[in-house]
């Protein structure tokens, strides 16, 4: 374990991030599935910058749709990697207002990448299926990504 | 991780099996060529369970081969090659990777190191300006939607015909820079949007480029065929892929292969090996559409070779035809392709995956260039940026035992986190500079996880392959000059 983030909800962590030889993963924890996607989301930002040097200066709604909800949430994710490969967007927050098995819709807070004011940790190329898990336990729920980087 | 308890049977010092009885599912034995200290250490993660793993998927023969270079990958292990029968067998992206064509360039030069070293700082200031690198790097070529579409098709020639490299650069490539049946129509949009903007860059991760200078020679005959006389001399290796293009195809198409991997009635133990009957819809449109990644990953090294020849030429005021600067060959070391092979005395048409291995085909071979007949397809094996990398050929045993194919470079051991914590504190570009190699790095934050000790050692993983006999070494090489993403 790498890294410790505290969500803006309360006490509970919001992720951690583990070690893959080749990769790296996440690890996102959330009270309901709404939160868990909103958390696994700001695991892969933090992976990619620092989460405190992005503002909220624009927001952005986006719809996913998938199979099943595993692989909407690796849906989710590469859309959010495919926004920043492309568009060089940064999000920090995430609203999901609607979560089904098969379909999401969320609004994205964010800003653009600006290199002056932005580290770049790593480039996250994707979200993979390797290993993925996504539970529910007494807490809530709990998901496992690894990401190609 | 927890050590893998499997069962390993060893065959001699630099194979091991593990049988069919190991895991119920296994249509073949696994594979490894390794040495029993390597051995250890790829034991001390599960990456063995994905050898096994990958003898689970239709239509494979053979063996499931891992290379000794092997670490644990998604699904497929890295250095992993297996091999499917065309007829019944399937296509599974993950055996290819998402970095389709991730591979390597040689160029070798006529300028020597006692030449290059005074001017190594000017060199790579002029190779760091000149081609793209670095997180989120756009090329300087732009391209069109038009111009993406034909680029797909036409692989490396398509910039060889903007003046970016010569036909002769094209023969020593492996499938001459374009692999055929490339299908835009199998492309997403947004497969498309990512490639536009990053075409003609090096990326950032473990890509690179690296000035070298040859400090052994193994097997003179073989070198001078390749232009390598003596040591001293002065290469250049470039290594990059198919940047965020191959990586959206790669998603794009593992996605479809997840619906329709249970309507084909296949069963696997690991979601990410997702593949689909090579002869389905879905398995030809992921044969077409990584076709086209493929040749974006050549039109990018063809790109950044003419760059990195106009660098040389600047630097040292001479043509890079004066400057000896002819390419020595261009492997791929992720991809899959239909190749004929002879299993149990009978010809067979299968589809080689081939996930972080090289193709090492024998002098012999009707693909290996003319110019190669006499010795074999050269084999590119890079190595971590403190150390060294090797050039080899494939060999008959190559052809015989692993459908043509090696190793591909050192292989990680250490996590990017575990690199960095055990590098903690300690400034790599100043460790290598002492060492003699200047680095510049987009990203200097970066460099502690390519640092030498999350690698193994590559003269390990090419002594294993040059004794088992599956490739031939060559020549070593030693880095003077890096350039990282």
């Amino acid at each position: 374990m790498l890294f410790l983030y505290n969500g803006l909800r309360g006490m509970k962590k919001a992720f951690k991030v583990l070690d893959h030889t080749a990769d790296i993963g996440i690890i996102a924890y959330g009270a309901d599935i709404e939160e868990l996607f909103s958390n696994a989301a700001l695991a892969l930002f933090s992976l990619i910058t620092e989460p405190e040097s992005v503002k909220e200066e624009f927001h952005l709604d986006l719809e996913v749709s998938s199979e099943d909800i595993d692989s909407l949430l690796i849906e989710w994710l590469n859309e959010l990697i495919y926004l920043f490969d492309v568009k060089h967007i940064l999000f920090n927050h995430f609203d999901i207002k609607s979560l089904t098995h098969n379909g999401l819709k969320a609004t994205c807070y964010g800003e653009d990448f600006d290199p002056m004011k932005h580290k770049l940790k790593a480039g996250v190329k994707a979200a993979t299926y390797h290993m993925l898990k996504l539970d529910k336990s007494d807490d809530g729920f709990q998901a496992q990504v690894i990401l190609d980087i | 991780m927890a050590r893998w308890q499997g069962q390993l049977i060893k065959i001699d010092d630099y194979r091991w099996k593990i049988p069919e009885s190991y895991k119920t599912g296994m249509r073949v034995p696994g594979l490894i060529y390794a040495s029993k200290e390597m051995l250890e250490s790829i034991c001390e993660e599960q990456t063995p369970e994905q050898v096994a793993n990958v003898a689970f998927l239709p239509g494979i023969v053979g063996h499931s081969f891992a290379m000794p270079d092997i670490h644990w990958g998604y699904g497929f292990p890295i250095g992993g090659v297996a091999a499917m029968d065309v007829k019944d067998g399937v296509i599974s992206p993950g055996g290819v990777g998402y970095d389709i064509n991730c591979g390597v360039r040689l160029l070798r030069t006529s300028l020597s190191e006692a030449e290059v070293r005074p001017r190594i700082n000017e060199l790579i200031n002029a190779l760091f300006r000149n081609v793209p690198s670095g997180l989120g790097s756009e090329g300087k070529i732009k391209v069109s939607q038009k111009e993406m579409t034909q680029l797909m098709v036409e692989g490396a020639r398509w910039a060889v015909k903007r003046g970016l490299g010569s036909e002769e650069d094209l023969d020593v490539t492996e499938e001459g820079g374009c692999l055929s049946g490339a299908d835009p129509s199998k492309i997403s949009d947004r497969a498309v949007k990512r490639g536009m903007p990053q075409s003609g860059t090096l990326g950032s991760g473990n890509h690179f480029l690296e000035v070298q200078v040859v400090k052994e020679i193994f097997d003179s005959d073989i070198a001078s065929i390749m232009g390598i006389d003596e040591m001293g001399q002065i290469l250049v290796l470039i290594h990059t892929g198919s940047r965020g293009f191959g990586h959206q195809v790669c998603t794009d198409h593992l996605r479809v292969m997840e619906g329709v991997v249970s309507e084909y009635g296949i069963k696997l133990p690991d979601r990410q090996l997702a593949c689909a009957p090579i002869k389905s819809s879905e398995g030809q449109d992921y044969l077409a559409a990584m076709a086209c990644a493929a040749n974006y990953a050549w039109v990018n090294r063809q790109c950044i070779a003419h760059w990195t020849r106009e660098s040389f030429s600047k630097v040292f005021g001479k043509s890079p035809e004066a400057l000896g600067m002819k390419q020595i060959y261009d492997v791929a070391h992720n991809i899959a392709k239909i190749e004929e092979h002879t299993i149990d005395g009978r010809k067979l048409k299968v589809c080689v995956h081939r996930k972080g291995a090289t193709r090492a085909f024998p002098a012999s071979h009707k693909d290996t260039p003319t110019c190669y007949k006499e010795v074999g397809q050269p084999v590119l094996v890079p190595g971590d940026m403190g150390r060294c990398s090797f050039i080899a050929v494939g060999t008959e045993k190559a052809m015989a035992e692993t459908f043509g194919s090696t190793c591909h470079g050192a292989g990680r051991i250490l996590s990017r986190g575990a690199a960095r914590r055990s590098m903690k504190g300690r400034d790599v570009a100043r460790e290598l500079e002492n060492r003699g190699i200047t680095i510049k790095a987009g990203n200097i934050s970066s460099l502690a996880e390519e640092a030498s000790q999350a690698y193994k050692d590559v003269t390990e993983v090419i002594d294993v392959v040059h004794r088992a006999g599956i490739s031939r070494k060559v020549a070593m090489a030693i880095p003077v000059g890096v350039i990282k993403g």
